[in-house]
Parts: C-alpha cells; sequence; structure tokens
C-alpha cells in the first residue's frame, strides 16, 4: 500500500523578547519558556527546580499568550496569576511573548539568620 | 542491643502539585512501592527492601514543600520517655492517634526551631521486603523496577537558628554531630551533619532565612554503578537533574540532586561512611565549602542555597 509522502510535523516557534535587556530568543512551543531560554544556554531567567516549587523563575507575561500549568501558591497568588506574574517553568508560549523577569538567585553563601528571604518574588 | 532510643529516619510526607503526575514519578521512574491510600487522599510508598509499611507519603496541596518528617523509636516506652524530655526541655510536643498515618502507631509531633516538624513514632506494620524471613533470596524484581532505592536514608533541611535545633537533636534525643561547615570562626554553622546510628547523617542543616524549608530527601542506593544507572533513568524519562552524577566532600557520598514534578528535590544517593557517636566531627571551612559539597567540581552551583521548596 502507498503512503503519500510524509508531511513535516511543523515545529512553532515563538519568539520570546525581555523587557529592560531587550534580549530575545526563540522557544519552541512544546517547551516551557524556561526551558527554551535554557536549552539555548542563557541565563535572563533564573533556573531552580524547573517543577514550580521553587519560585526563582517567576516572570511577568506583558504581551502575548501562553499555556500553563499548576504552580506554586508560595510564589503565585491567585492575584499574581490574574495579572500574569508565573512561573517560567511553568507556562508554555502559544504566540510571541514580551516579559520582565521577577525571580531573583537569591542570597549569598553564608547570609545569617537576619538576612532578607531568599525569595525574589 | 547496642542501638537505642532513636533508630532511624521513618517516614517523610510531602507536598505535590499534582498527586496524578506525582504518584507516577515516585512509583515509575523512582521506582517505589505503592502500598495504601487514605480517605486524606494521601498515597503511602516505601522501598522494595524496606519492611515496615511505608516511609514516603505524598499528598496533593497549593504548595510544594515538606509537612513532617519522623523517626522510628526502639519501643512505646522510649516514645513516652521522649515525650515527656522534649516538653522538659520547653518543646510543645503534640500526640497524633495511631492510625492516622496509615498502619502507624501514635505518634509525638514537635515543632523544632528551624520551623519544621519532626515526629517520633514507635511501631509501623512490617508488610516485609518480599523476601523471606526463613532462608530468603537476595533481592526481588522490585529491586529492578525503576531507580529502585533500598531506603529512605536521610533529609537535609533549611532553616533559621540550626543551632538550637542541634542542641534538641543531641541533648534530647541522642543524635551526634558527624561533620559541619563553620561560618564564623568557633561562633557558627553554615551546615551540620548529624547521625543516630552509623550512617554519616540521618539529618542534616543549612543556615537559612526562611523557616521550614525543604532542601532535599535522600534515597539510598547499593552502588556508584546503581547511581549511574538512576542518572540514565532520570534522562529516559526527562527528570530535571540538579547537579550530579558527582560525589560529595562531606560524607564522601557518590549522588545526584534532582528535582521531582513539583520541584522538590530529591538526592539518589550511595555510599558515605560508617561513623560512630566517639568520633571527633569533620570540620569545614568557608573557603572550602565547595569541594566539601561537590568534590569533583569544587565549587557550589547556582542552586544549592537558594532553590528549596
Ligand atoms: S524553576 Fe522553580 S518554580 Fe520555576
Amino acid at each position: 500500500m502507498r503512503t503519500g509522502p510524509r508531511k513535516r510535523e511543523a515545529m512553532a516557534y515563538f519568539t520570546v523578547v525581555i523587557e529592560g535587556t531587550g534580549e530575545t530568543y526563540r522557544s519552541p512551543e512544546q517547551r516551557t519558556v524556561l526551558e527554551g531560554m535554557a536549552a539555548l544556554g542563557r541565563k535572563e531567567i533564573p533556573v531552580g527546580c524547573r517543577g514550580g516549587g521553587c519560585g526563582v523563575c517567576k516572570i511577568e507575561v506583558l504581551a502575548g499568550s501562553y499555556r500553563k500549568r499548576v504552580m506554586s501558591r508560595a510564589h503565585v497568588s491567585e492575584d499574581d496569576e490574574a495579572a500574569h506574574r508565573v512561573l517560567a517553568c511553568r507556562v508554555w508560549p502559544t504566540s510571541d511573548l514580551r516579559l520582565k523577569v521577577l525571580g531573583k538567585m537569591g542570597k549569598k553563601v553564608g547570609a545569617g539568620d537576619t538576612a532578607p528571604a531568599s525569595d525574589g518574588c | 542491643m547496642a542501638l537505642t532510643g532513636v533508630l532511624r529516619p521513618g517516614h517523610v510526607q510531602m507536598r505535590v502539585l499534582d498527586l496524578e503526575e506525582s504518584i507516577k514519578f515516585y512509583g515509575d521512574v523512582v521506582g517505589l512501592v505503592e502500598t495504601g491510600r487514605d480517605t486524606q487522599g494521601r498515597v503511602y510508598f516505601k522501598t522494595w527492601d524496606e519492611r515496615d509499611h511505608n516511609s514516603f507519603i505524598i499528598r496533593q496541596a497549593e504548595t510544594a514543600g515538606l509537612d513532617f518528617y519522623a523517626f522510628k523509636v526502639d519501643s512505646k516506652a522510649s516514645l513516652d520517655k521522649f515525650d515527656a524530655d522534649l516538653r522538659a526541655y520547653g518543646l510543645k510536643t503534640e500526640r497524633i492517634a495511631a492510625g492516622e498515618l496509615l498502619e502507624t502507631g501514635e505518634r509525638v509531633r514537635f515543632q523544632i526551631p528551624t520551623g519544621h516538624l519532626i515526629e517520633l513514632y514507635a511501631e509501623k506494620t512490617d508488610v516485609g521486603n518480599g523476601l523471606s524471613y526463613l532462608n530468603p533470596e537476595a533481592w526481588t524484581a522490585q529491586a529492578e523496577r525503576g531507580i529502585a532505592p533500598i531506603r529512605m536514608d536521610h533529609i537535609l533541611l533549611y532553616g533559621p537558628d540550626i543551632e538550637a535545633a542541634q542542641k534538641i537533636f543531641e541533648e534530647v534525643l541522642g543524635f551526634y554531630l558527624v561533620e559541619h561547615v563553620e561560618l564564623e570562626e568557633n561562633k557558627s554553622d553554615l551546615a551540620i551533619w548529624l547521625s543516630c546510628s552509623t550512617k554519616a547523617h540521618d539529618l542534616a542543616f543549612v543556615r537559612h532565612p526562611e523557616p521550614g524549608k525543604l532542601h532535599h530527601v535522600a534515597f539510598q542506593l547499593e552502588s556508584w554503578e546503581k547511581v549511574l544507572r538512576a542518572a540514565d533513568i532520570m534522562a529516559m524519562n526527562k527528570v530535571n537533574i540538579d547537579i550530579g552524577p558527582t560525589r560529595h566532600g562531606i560524607t564522601r557520598g557518590t549522588t545526584i540532586y534532582a528535582f521531582d514534578p513539583s520541584g522538590n528535590r530529591i538526592e539518589t544517593f550511595c555510599g558515605g561512611y560508617a561513623s560512630y557517636p566517639d568520633w571527633q566531627p569533620i570540620k569545614w571551612t568557608m573557603d572550602e565549602v565547595g569541594r566539601g559539597i561537590f568534590y569533583h567540581d569544587r565549587k557550589l552551583n547556582d542552586t544549592f542555597l537558594t532553590v528549596v521548596t
């Protein structure tokens, strides 16, 4: 039985622009915004647990659309989520995106008990 | 019996963001054996070789992290004694009825100054490891399913005032210091490794401003080769690896740190030396902390001090 020529699966890429630095990268739709960046060896958004639990990868999506999965409420409140302040490891682009990095990698080695919380969110 | 009082880490309860995804991860990838579910929706696991009913419990929640960590003690008399001693020391304790956790006896729960909930219990049903108590074989098919650790081995907790926590474990519960990273000379530590047995650690702490944080729960493997096999299984299953396979200078264990689907860190490790309570603790200084934590890279990675749940 003959089958027609195989159609190549079109892989959609979207452009992610990081506000402030103006850095951009191309991210495929099946990767999270964080994975898309990390796969290119880039470091604009802090990379932590990659499971929506630690909060270091928090971003604010200023323009564009995305899919998302459950994220820790310790780092993303309902208000945050409604205002598109989300975790980059739990969102997948469905259009080009413009975003701001909110998360921080936290404290230096040996910061004491009284140092401010490391949670950059 | 030479090993008395607190015997070993017994169970840990963790919060996950998506229960089904986590059941698959801990069951199929880590290779834990599911042993029960309760009316609260909690799912119970043990490693293939553990004999008591459960050691690792997960529940779905809005945040990731640790609910509580528990140690098994040698008898109900010890449980009562530790409860009284903890109260005499000035801590509040709470009794949780037998059966609240499946196949587990009464628990004594208390909060330590780092913000974590610790439990003691004396009884958990022996369901066996699938091998006979009479003339057994060496292992079962479960021993090759997924990463298949031998036991839930220890935990690393992050929080403030680790000295106060250390004092409770040493003075009330009979733990001893095995290694430490000194932060300020003869004044304070960045991190401490404590043992209640002859393991290099049953419990560890790192100083951290936020209370009650989890760095990792560790599962023991049999060999360095099994650690490498664990890394392969993680790669095949797209598990997010934090670092490794590598070695710790502290405890000398070989290790991988990886994240579960909710971002909780787990460790699959092998080795670590046997230690004894009469041994002098090993001290590490801050200028060598990188080698202490990650022996080959000789520096901390970005996530070690900051990424916790
Ligand atoms: S990296 Fe931890 S929440 Fe995204």
